[in-house]
C-alpha cells in the first residue's frame, strides 16, 4: 500500500466499510476497474479445470460483489461472505448472482465440509491480522478462519487470497497459519520490484503438492494499466499542524505557518551545488522578514 | 439465500459438534428464476445432502422432489428440473436458520443470513 493510512488501522472492517464507503465500491470506476483485476488474477492462480464445468466457489470479504461478478461472467456459481452489512446491502441492491452471507471469517466458515471447488478472496484477509476488539487474538482467529476454510474444500482444490500484508512478519504469519491448517503452497508476489504495483497472493492448496505458480512480472517489468494500484481509498485525515522549532525546517514558534530560516538556507544550498551563481551569501539577515517598511 | 447454499451451511458455533442441517423458519419466500444448467447439477449432486434439500424445500413450499434420488435419477429430465428448481429458483428472504443443536436463531433479512456469533460462542 505504501501510502497514506493503511485503513486496517482506522477501524474494525464493519465499522470502517461503511455505507459512503461502500458507495464508492459502486460509483468510483477505477476501484471497480481494479478490484476486477485482481479477481481475474486470482482466477487464473486458481486454475480451475478448463473443462468449461461451472463450479461451486467461495468469495471471502465479498463485499459489494465485484469480484463475484467476474465469477458469474465466467459461469461459476459462487456464494460470499462479509462482516460488512453496508457492503451486503450495496450487493444485494445490484443483484449479484451469488448468495451473501453476513459473518466474520475469524469466527470460522459456516460450511459444511468438502463442499466448494475453490475459494477466492481479494483484499480482506489482512483484517483478521488485527485486534478489534478486546479478547480477540488475532492468531486464534486466523487459526479458526484457516482450519475452517481447509474443512469446506474439496481435495485438490485450491484457495486464493490476495492480501495486503503490512510487513513481512505479518505476510509470515498468514501464511504460518495457513500451513498448520494443513493448506500447502505459498506466497505468490506479483511485480515484487515495484512499490505500487506489488501485489501478494496466498495460493494454498487442499491435499495436492503442486508447484506454486509463476508470479507476475517477477523480472521487473511493469503493469501495463494503472489498475495495478491500491484497492482501499486511505481514510481522509487533517494534517498534523507543524512544530515551531526556530532553525528547523519550519518557521519559528511566532510563525510556524512560514518555511523558516532553515528552509532558506537549504535552498540556498542546493542552487550553489546546482551551479547556479548569484546565489546571497548567508548572513544572520537570512530568512528574516523584512520591515514594514519596505 | 438459495437452498444450495442452506445445504453448505453448518453452524459454526465452537461447541457444537453437528450443526447441520438448519431449521428453516420461513417468513417471506420468494421464487427467481435462474438458468438451467444440467452439468453443474451433475457436478454439484454428490455433495448435496439430498434428505436435508428435500425437507428444505417442503419447508419453503417447493414440493416435487421424490423421496430418495441418486446418481441414476440425474439422467431424468424431470427429475433434475425439479431438483433445479428447488437448488436454484427457491429464496428465503426472510425468516431464520436455527442450529439444530442449540437452537440458536440466525435471522435472515433481505435474503441474507446473519452468522456473526455472540463473544461466547466462538
Amino acid at each position: 500500500m505504501g501510502r497514506g493510512n493503511r485503513p486496517e488501522h482506522t477501524a474494525p472492517p464493519e465499522v470502517f466499510y461503511s455505507e459512503s464507503e461502500a458507495r464508492k465500491y459502486t460509483t468510483n470506476s477505477r476501484m471497480m476497474a481494479i478490484q476486477a483485476a485482481l479477481t481475474e488474477r486470482a482466477l487464473e492462480l486458481l486454475a480451475l479445470p478448463d473443462d468449461g464445468n461451472p463450479r461451486l466457489l467461495l468469495d471471502l470479504g465479498c463485499g459489494s460483489g465485484l469480484s463475484g461478478e467476474e465469477l458469474t461472467d465466467r459461469g461459476h456459481m459462487w456464494v460470499g461472505a462479509d462482516i460488512s452489512p453496508a457492503m451486503l446491502d450495496v450487493a444485494a441492491e445490484r443483484e449479484v448472482e451469488g448468495d451473501l452471507l453476513l459473518g466474520d471469517l475469524g469466527q470460522g466458515l459456516p460450511l459444511r465440509a468438502g463442499t466448494f471447488d475453490g475459494a477466492i478472496s481479494i483484499s480482506a484477509v489482512q483484517w483478521l491480522c488485527n485486534a478489534d476488539t478486546r479478547g480477540a487474538d488475532p492468531r486464534r482467529r486466523l487459526q479458526r478462519f484457516f482450519q475452517t476454510l481447509y474443512a469446506c474444500l474439496t481435495r485438490g482444490a485450491r484457495a486464493v487470497l490476495q492480501v495486503y500484508p503490512e510487513g513481512a512478519r505479518q505476510a509470515t504469519m498468514l501464511t504460518d497459519a495457513a500451513m498448520r491448517a494443513g493448506f500447502s503452497g505459498g506466497l505468490v508476489v506479483d511485480f515484487p520490484h515495484s512499490t505500487r504495483a506489488k501485489k501478494y497472493f496466498l495460493v494454498l492448496m487442499v491435499g495436492s503438492a503442486g508447484a506454486l505458480p509463476a508470479a507476475a512480472g517477477a523480472d521487473g517489468e511493469e503493469p501495463d494499466d494503472e489498475t495495478a494500484e491500491v484497492a482501499v481509498a486511505a481514510r481522509r485525515q487533517p494534517r498534523k499542524k507543524r512544530r515551531g522549532i526556530v532553525g528547523a525546517l519550519t518557521g519559528s514558534a511566532r510563525h510556524p505557518e512560514a518555511k523558516g530560516k532553515g528552509w532558506v538556507l537549504k535552498k540556498k544550498e542546493q542552487a550553489r551545488q546546482r551551479g547556479y551563481a548569484n546565489i546571497p551569501a548567508d548572513t544572520k539577515y537570512t530568512g528574516r522578514k523584512r520591515k514594514s517598511r519596505f | 439465500m438459495k437452498l444450495l447454499t442452506h445445504n453448505m451451511l453448518a453452524c459454526h458455533i465452537k461447541s457444537v459438534k453437528n450443526g447441520f442441517p438448519f431449521k428453516i423458519e420461513a417468513v417471506r419466500v420468494e421464487e427467481i428464476e435462474a438458468d438451467f444448467d444440467p452439468d453443474f447439477l451433475r457436478h454439484i449432486f454428490p455433495r448435496i445432502e439430498y434428505h436435508a434439500l428435500r425437507e428444505a424445500a417442503e419447508t419453503l413450499g417447493a414440493g416435487g422432489l421424490p423421496e430418495q434420488a441418486d446418481e441414476a435419477s440425474l439422467e431424468d429430465e424431470d427429475f433434475l428440473r425439479a431438483f433445479h428448481h428447488a437448488l436454484l429458483e427457491v429464496v428465503l428472504e426472510e425468516g431464520a436458520l436455527i442450529c439444530p443443536e442449540t437452537g440458536r436463531r440466525f435471522p435472515v433479512a433481505k435474503g441474507i443470513p446473519n452468522l456473526l456469533l455472540h463473544e461466547d460462542e466462538c
